[in-house]
Order: structure tokens, then C-alpha cells, then sequence
């Protein structure tokens, strides 16, 4: 069975270390903070301007000055602080912050991405996410294999605009974590009862497949 | 040094058309909702505004847009505002779409008198066409220029009268910023105090940036996306 978007977020939580500063985008990647493991002390950066996101609100506890980069209503917690547009993206650009995690449209065998634009059809902008993924450390991608027709989003070369290049490092999708390497996509986890065959068949762009690739567990 | 203006219309009296504006805000986040409203009253044309987002259909920016006062948006993100995609793809409205992290230090270079800066944002991709790319240390970088706006029309929670103001939590996204670097700038504030009732340790944007300040009123601060958890939910 490919992963639900609630497990893609729960297997990307597991790349989180202690003391993770982290940039998580709008969609699964938002979903990652509900899973972050036991002991673990992450801070959430929104680029919007705030260190130390907390969930949502409770109703009645609505904040409208207190929002997140997706525009959703959230909190704080004990330690946050606040600051403006150009220090939120000086930190992100000063490497800053540990761990970027974003949705993408596609990715292609050496690491570009992108997520921004459909030409003709989509026009809504890049938001942060060029200055993220030009400048974060560590990029993982949270995204589907293969888009509603079946066909895979992950890629020799992307054809859509491109909102970075060479920056990503590791993706997480429905079917499979794979690292992004000089070789290709290397196939390190299957998601479970998916198998290397259909990873493969999947798969559009140059995929590196070494010793057992072991079922993920949830 | 009193900057204070009686009201929002005072404030944007000299706003002409064709002028170029910085608008505060993250979405509807931090907006100066009582100038918007004394613009659209106003009636001013043709506009380059800068500001992150462009509203939605009936509120911030939005409202411009429906009256038809925007000539050319330059924004990171236009997304929720279907009268904006419809202008734009109609050809009724020009928009430079440029990465958020640029948008913000091309303000801040603005402000602290800087004619340019460098980022990697948009390297490799078709924000870069055109611009020139310079490397340090091995990595590339784009030269982008610092905003030159006519007026710089910002929302903060509390003021004084000197013009020195603070934000409240993540209202603040571009406000300093603009307000820093705006010509004439333009502050309206939940809350106008006299000069010497705000603690000087705590003031986000010293008063000598503000050239007016006033009390706005009947904010409605909208709530875009509304999210909640349930009570015993812990995420």
C-alpha cells in the first residue's frame, strides 16, 4: 500500500534530530509537526516571521495577528520570538535553519525542483520557497511519486520552471525514500507492500538500487 | 517631533497617480486596512504597488484591484484573489513575481541606504533571466536592486506621536522593512500614544522613518485561513 500523506509526514519526522531548527512548507510538510518522535526538541521556523510555532489555536483563541506561512491561525510556545520578513530569510540564507521540508510537482536525478508554476494554468507565485531551497542545508521533499494520471514526477530533468537547482537532498514519497546522489535516485526504503519492481516502473528518472531495500514501518 | 495626521484620508493626500507604493502586510496579516479604504475612496490610478500578497476578492489590495487603481503588482505570492488572475490574464494588470526573501531585502536594502544586494534565490531558474550573477566562494548569486518607492504605507499595533512604533507578533513581516524604506512613509497604528509613553528598549521602527502616523480605526483583521484543534488534540 503507497503511504497516506499522514505517514509520508510521520516517516519525514524521523529525519528530525534534537535541537532541529525547521521549515516545514504548506501541505504534508505541515503535517510532519504532529509526529515529531518522543524526546525529540525541534523549533519550527514560518517564515513569516516566528520561531516557535505551536499547533493550531483552540476555537475562541484565534489570533488574527498570529498566523502562520500558510496563512492559518496558530500559536506559540514557551521560548518563541518574533521578527521581521528580511531577518526570517537572513537566517534561512545564513544556513541557519537545519531542515527544510517542501512539497514539489517534480524532481529530477540531480536535485532540481520545482513547485511553483504551471505556465498557463497556475500563477500564484514562489513565496519563499526559491529563497528556501537555495540556501537550506538539507532539503527534503514530501511529495506524491507519480501525478493523477500515473506518470512519474520524478525525473531525468524537470519540465516545469524550476524553483531551485541541485538543492534536494532526500524524498519522501507515497512509494519510496530515495536520496538524491551523483548517480541518481538511490532507493533506500519502499513504503510497505510496494515493491522494487513497480518503485522502478514508477520511477522516470535514473534510479540506483544497491543490496535489500527493506519495507518502511509504521 | 509630532508627525501625527487627523485621519487616513490626510494621510494619503498627496498619493498621485501613477505612484509607486509599499504596502505592509503578510496576506491579511499586518495590513494598513484604513489607508486601503482612503485609496479606493480616493479614486488614484494606475499604481505599482509592492507588497507581498494582493489581497483577496472583496479585502486588502483586493479592493485596489477591483476598482481597477493597479497597473503593476510586484509580489511573492497573488494566490486566493481571482479578480487578480483574472486582470492578469487578461492583460489588464502587470505582475513581477519575485521570490519572498528577495522582495523583503530589496526593501531592507532600501532602508539602511544600500543601492543593491546578492542572493542565490532564483539562481538557475527564470527569476534569474536577465540579471546579473556574480560568484563568492564557489556559489552564485544574483544582483538585485533596492526598492525605490514614492510612499510606504505600513500597519503597526502601537505608536507615538514622534512616529516610533511596535508591532504585534508576525504583523510585523515587511512592516518595518517599508517602513524604513518608503520616501514619504505612512503609519497607522491600533493604538497612538503621546511621545515618551512607549519604552525606548522595546521600539521596532524608530520614529525618525514615519513621516505620519494615525489612529486607524473599525479594523476588521480578517482571518484568512481560520484553523482550530479540538481541545483534547494535542497537535
Amino acid at each position: 500500500m503507497p503511504l497516506t500523506k499522514e505517514q509520508i509526514a510521520q516517516r519525514i519526522a524521523r529525519e528530525l534530530r534534537d535541537g532541529y531548527y525547521v521549515n516545514l512548507g504548506i501541505g504534508i510538510p505541515t503535517l510532519v509537526a504532529n509526529y515529531i518522535p518522543e524526546g525529540i526538541n525541534v523549533v519550527l521556523q514560518s517564515e513569516n516571521g516566528l520561531l516557535g510555532m505551536g499547533p493550531f489555536p483552540i476555537e475562541g483563541e484565534e489570533d488574527p495577528d498570529l498566523i502562520n506561512a500558510g496563512k492559518q491561525t496558530i500559536t506559540t510556545v514557551p521560548g518563541s520570538a518574533f521578527f521581521d520578513s528580511a531577518m526570517s530569510f537572513g537566517m534561512i540564507r545564513a544556513g541557519k535553519v537545519d531542515l527544510t521540508v517542501l512539497g514539489a510537482m517534480e524532481v529530477s536525478e540531480n536535485g532540481d525542483i520545482a513547485n511553483w508554476k504551471i505556465p498557463g494554468k497556475m500563477v500564484k507565485g514562489m513565496g519563499g520557497a526559491m529563497d528556501l531551497v537555495a540556501s537550506a542545508k538539507n532539503i527534503i521533499v514530501a511529495m506524491m511519486h507519480t501525478n493523477p494520471k500515473g506518470e512519474s514526477k520524478l525525473l531525468p530533468r524537470c519540465v516545469l520552471p524550476l524553483t531551485g537547482v541541485k538543492c534536494v537532498r532526500k524524498i519522501v514519497s507515497d512509494l519510496a525514500v530515495l536520496d538524491v546522489t551523483p548517480q541518481g535516485f538511490k532507493l533506500l526504503e519502499r513504503a510497505p507492500g510496494v515493491s522494487v519492481e513497480e518503485i522502478k516502473m514508477k520511477t522516470a528518472g535514473k534510479l540506483v538500487i544497491e543490496g535489500e531495500i527493506l519495507e518502511m514501518k509504521f | 517631533m509630532n508627525k501625527t495626521v487627523t485621519d487616513a484620508q490626510e494621510a494619503i493626500r498627496d498619493i498621485h497617480d501613477g505612484a509607486i507604493l509599499m504596502l505592509g502586510g503578510f496576506g491579511l496579516c499586518g495590513i494598513p486596512e484604513n489607508c486601503i479604504a482612503a485609496l479606493v475612496t480616493k479614486g488614484v490610478k494606475r499604481l505599482t504597488c509592492i507588497s507581498n500578497n494582493a489581497g483577496v476578492d472583496d479585502f486588502g489590495i483586493g479592493l485596489m484591484l477591483q476598482h481597477k487603481q493597479v497597473k503593476k503588482m510586484i509580489s511573492s505570492y497573488v494566490g486566493e484573489n481571482a479578480e487578480f488572475e483574472r486582470q492578469l490574464l487578461s492583460g489588464e494588470l502587470e505582475v513581477e513575481l519575485i521570490p519572498q526573501g528577495t522582495l523583503a531585502t530589496r526593501c531592507m536594502a532600501a532602508g539602511y541606504g544600500m543601492p543593491a544586494i546578492f542572493t542565490p534565490a532564483g539562481v538557475g531558474t527564470e527569476v534569474a533571466t536577465g540579471k546579473e550573477t556574480r560568484t563568492f566562494n564557489g556559489k552564485d548569486y544574483l544582483l538585485e536592486y533596492a526598492f525605490d518607492a514614492d510612499f510606504a504605507i505600513i500597519k503597526a499595533w502601537k505608536g507615538d506621536t514622534d512616529g516610533n512604533l511596535v508591532y504585534k507578533e508576525t504583523a510585523r513581516n515587511f512592516n518595518p522593512l517599508m517602513a524604513m524604506a518608503g520616501k514619504v512613509t505612512i503609519a497607522e497604528v491600533e493604538e497612538l500614544v503621546p511621545a515618551g509613553q512607549l519604552d525606548p528598549n522595546n521600539i521596532h521602527t524608530p520614529g525618525i522613518y514615519v513621516h505620519r502616523i494615525f489612529r486607524g480605526k473599525n479594523y476588521q483583521k480578517r482571518i484568512e485561513q481560520r484553523t482550530i484543534r479540538k481541545v483534547n488534540q494535542s497537535k
